[in-house]
């Protein structure tokens, strides 16, 4: 029987019997699984060009995969991480409170920090942070317009792990406090009325009730700003900084197995980026209480997901 | 400018003091003047409840009474002190923060759409201000709490987080959290307004036997079946100014100005 929807008149056609069963069927995406099967075809030729290359020596890449030099570069690599986001979280709630702040002064102090730390390069204030010798020689504590105060050469004190830490966390912090302001201002301005209303000084307002919600919105984009540093680390290397890719440089140039050592560089921030993303994972859901059902699809469900993609064209969510 | 008159019957010896006590208040949103030289008593233990139209800064009034929106002109007192500043001669100077934070402790307010904090659940939200702002013990404060959430009706959900309760009862742990810092003064903002109308019962129980008990209330509402059986007194504002108050039953059932027999017609 044809359908002829355009008349809109006769041909209605009949209500179905409730004795018929009838089945739904979804809607099947042939050109998916056509796109899906052209991927694969090329991503098999890649994959196994790369194993038979006899240039790509993986021989060299397990070899030098774990070996001390290249562990020492992965354990810098970490350290600098995790004291940098420190650093960079904790100037980015300073710098965001005081940008919300009702003191006009510490509102523009803080606008001034974002848009110079934000406004240039990293690698620029790595190189600068570890030559801040040709600015001051010497560094030290003392009254401002004296002679009084005891100091040190510059170049003793700002290490290139120093300088390391202050260029990437000085950038992290203005990224952070962004972050957190956005995630300050996603909060409904009758939460902070309902607590002053309690009788909540500021303070406490921000660290009991608005914090607390706005981690939500902050969490994400920090843990892409983690990820981030972690391979935006990989630019000390510039300063001899002594992490991951300063250490790979090092090894290639004494044996020139370049790419070999950059595949074993690339797998080491791979695996850091993995354990990063899966630990943002299980911060995510502590913060996400109170907010019923969105969070209750567990890490091992998500995982079996993504590993076979295919199961989505299903159609079943 | 009418002032409060007689028909405070129900507080009629002891407390002569007023629990709260506007005197010509003013205040204005850039250059929109929402309150016009307002005056008003709320006697210990009565009820009051404001009607209106929307926009006639009835919503505004109640926020000055806790300091949410400051004053430009005038005086709010409560309990005989002034609310948000001290007064040195004629001036009246700003008050610290955590001063006004002290004074907002004593005042409940219960808003529209709730505020509850999302994060905690109904009993946590209960205990927040008392044990955080009043030090109170976590064990003493939750007992309070416990025997709060019986008395509102959701002795059985102290566990549950705001997204998992309906608007009425989320409006019922707002009451109770509002009641646990046993204030002089509670205030309400339109309280059943966001709420379904099969919900707002509920609400209105909760609210009719707080005032049985005594509790000094300020209700800015709607819901004039509730202030013509619940308020000592009722309100009626138009344009941030007092057109008409008196008994709940002279206002509403024998009004004497236009205005607000044109209101009630609209409403009722």
């Amino acid at each position: 029987m044809t359908l002829n929807v355009a008349s809109g008149q006769g041909d209605a056609v009949a209500a179905p019997q409730e004795s018929e069963n009838l089945r739904t069927v979804p809607l099947r995406h042939y050109p998916q699984h056509v796109a899906a099967l052209i991927v694969l075809v090329v991503l098999a030729w890649l994959v196994s060009e790369l194993a038979t290359n006899p240039n790509m020596q993986w021989s060299q890449v397990v070899h030098f995969l774990t070996s001390p030099i290249i562990l020492q570069g992965v354990l810098t690599t970490i350290q600098l991480t995790v004291m940098c986001m420190i650093l960079g979280t904790f100037l980015g709630l300073v710098f965001a409170v005081m940008r919300m702040s009702d003191n006009r002064f510490l509102r523009t102090v803080s606008w001034y920090y974002v848009w110079f730390f934000r406004g240039t390069p990293v690698l620029v204030q790595l190189i600068f942070w570890y030559n801040l010798s040709l600015l001051f020689p010497r560094i030290g504590i003392g009254i401002p317009f004296t002679d009084i105060g005891v100091g040190a050469p510059t170049n003793s004190v700002v290490s290139p792990l120093l300088a390391s830490i202050l260029g990437l966390g000085l950038n992290v912090g203005a990224y952070m406090a962004e972050i957190v302001r956005g995630g300050i201002l996603a909060i409904d301005r009758g939460q902070s009325e309902a607590a002053a209303a309690l009788g909540m000084t500021r303070k406490r307002i921000m660290r009991r009730i608005v914090l607390p919600q706005a981690m939500r919105v902050i969490l994400p984009p920090t843990g892409n700003q983690f990820i981030d540093l972690l391979k935006a680390s990989s630019m000390v290397a510039f300063i001899a900084g002594g992490d991951l890719l300063t250490r790979t440089q090092q090894v290639y140039a004494m044996n020139f197995q370049v790419v070999p050592l950059l595949v074993v560089a690339s797998i080491w921030y791979l695996v850091l980026t993995s354990i990063a993303t899966f630990g943002q994972y299980f911060i995510e859901r502590h913060y996400g209480r109170g907010e019923a059902t969105r969070q209750a699809r567990t890490l091992g469900a998500q995982l079996r997901r993504n590993l076979k993609p295919w199961r989505i064209s299903k159609g079943n969510r | 400018m009418t002032t409060s008159t007689s028909s405070r019957e129900r507080v009629a010896e002891g407390a002569d003091r007023p629990a709260v006590e506007i005197v010509n208040v003013r205040k204005s949103f850039g250059d929109v003047e929402v309150i016009k030289g307002l005056s008003l008593r709320v006697a210990r233990g009565e009820v009051l409840c404001i009607i209106g139209p929307s926009g006639s800064g009835k919503s505004s009034l109640l926020r000055c009474v806790n300091h949410l929106e400051k004053i430009d002109f005038g005086a709010i007192l409560l309990d005989g002190s002034y609310v948000g500043y001290r007064r040195v001669g004629e001036t009246l100077h700003e008050m610290r923060l955590s001063a006004i934070a002290a004074q907002r402790a004593q005042v409940g307010m219960v808003f529209q759409r709730f505020h509850l904090f999302p994060h905690m659940t109904a009993l946590e939200n209960i205990i927040e201000a008392p044990v955080g702002v009043r030090k109170e013990s976590k064990a003493e404060a939750t007992a309070r709490a416990r025997a709060l959430l019986d008395r509102v009706g959701l002795a059985d959900r102290e566990g549950a987080y705001p997204g998992q309760l309906s608007g009425g009862q989320q409006q019922r742990v707002a009451i109770a959290r509002a009641l646990a810092m046993q204030p002089k003064v509670l205030l309400f903002d339109e309280p059943t307004s966001a709420l379904d109308p099969e919900l707002v019962g509920e609400v209105l129980t909760v609210m009719r036997s707080l005032a049985e008990e005594g509790q000094t209330m300020i209700v800015v509402t709607h819901e004039i079946g509730f202030a013509r059986e619940v308020a000592d007194r009722v309100v009626f504002m138009d344009d941030g100014q007092v057109v008409e108050e008196g008994l709940a039953s002279e206002v509403l059932e024998s009004p004497r100005e236009q205005r607000t027999r044109e209101f009630l017609g609209k409403v009722l």
